[in-house]
């Protein structure tokens, strides 16, 4: 995972498996960005994602929660088709912004 | 009911096994020549359904974990997942979307909804201090039918 501040938007470029135990490492580093930095927009970027389960969902809706606390807004960015089946089926996709971005070569 | 093939698996409830156990079964599941949707879906029922184990049959300790997976009918993938942890004592809350039990942390409530709509059946039977196994089945089209 990596994170990147520019000015207002804080971009979380995720990577790799999210289950429950991933997800514990992860939320912690990524709410003390937050926490740090206050952005306008947080930028989840699904991209590296190679598998996630529910606990992706929780993954969003509780960084979504933390930066709505400092007026911040959730974008969605680089989700498969598999990641937003999943966000689909947890009914979040008309709370979100899904960002469809190409990826540069 | 024809079995063509199985395992059977038993891992202790770290969480770090979540992982495993997926791979382990997409790797057994592999063998119905699935497509990569149908791979997701079984591994994401399938971690749903230990992680269930892990956070809510054994809360406050290390226990095990049995998965049984079949091969039956030639084209049908099968999966019982069973601990002997606190059990559940209404099935039907448990499985309501959204619903979760779990105060701290961020679970969204969302596993049953997964492993339901996921996979093609789903059966779950519990009881309290007796422990939960959760049964699912799923047909793996023929890529030439």
């Amino acid at each position: 995972m990596e994170i990147i501040n520019s000015g207002d938007r804080l971009t979380v470029m995720l990577s790799g498996e999210i289950d429950h135990h991933t997800l514990m490492s992860l939320r912690g580093t990524i709410d003390a960005q937050i926490e740090q930095h206050t952005p306008r927009l947080l930028a989840l970027d699904f991209g590296g994602v190679s598998f996630m389960d529910s606990s992706g969902i929780g993954l969003i809706l509780g960084r979504k929660r933390i930066a709505e606390c400092y007026g911040g807004k959730v974008i969605i960015k680089n989700a498969s088709g598999y990641v937003e089946k999943l966000i689909r089926l947890a009914g979040l996709a008309p709370m979100l912004a899904i960002v469809k971005e190409v990826h540069k070569a | 009911m024809i079995i063509n093939n199985y395992f059977r698996l038993i891992i202790p409830s770290h969480s770090r096994n979540e992982g495993f156990a997926r791979a382990a079964v997409a790797a057994f599941a592999a063998q119905l020549d699935p497509t990569v949707e149908e791979i997701n879906d079984i591994k994401a029922a399938v971690s749903e359904a230990v992680t269930n184990c892990i956070v809510h049959a054994y809360p406050d300790k290390i226990a095990d974990i049995e998965i049984v997976g079949r091969i039956i009918e030639g084209d049908t993938f099968y999966i019982r997942i069973k601990d002997k942890g606190l059990g559940i004592a209404d099935i039907k809350q448990a499985m309501l979307p959204l619903f979760s039990t779990c105060e701290e942390g961020e679970r969204a409530g969302l596993g049953f909804a997964v492993m339901e709509s996921f996979m093609d059946k789903l059966r779950v039977t519990s009881r309290v201090d007796k422990g939960t196994s959760i049964i699912m089945t799923k047909r793996v089209k023929s890529r030439y039918e």
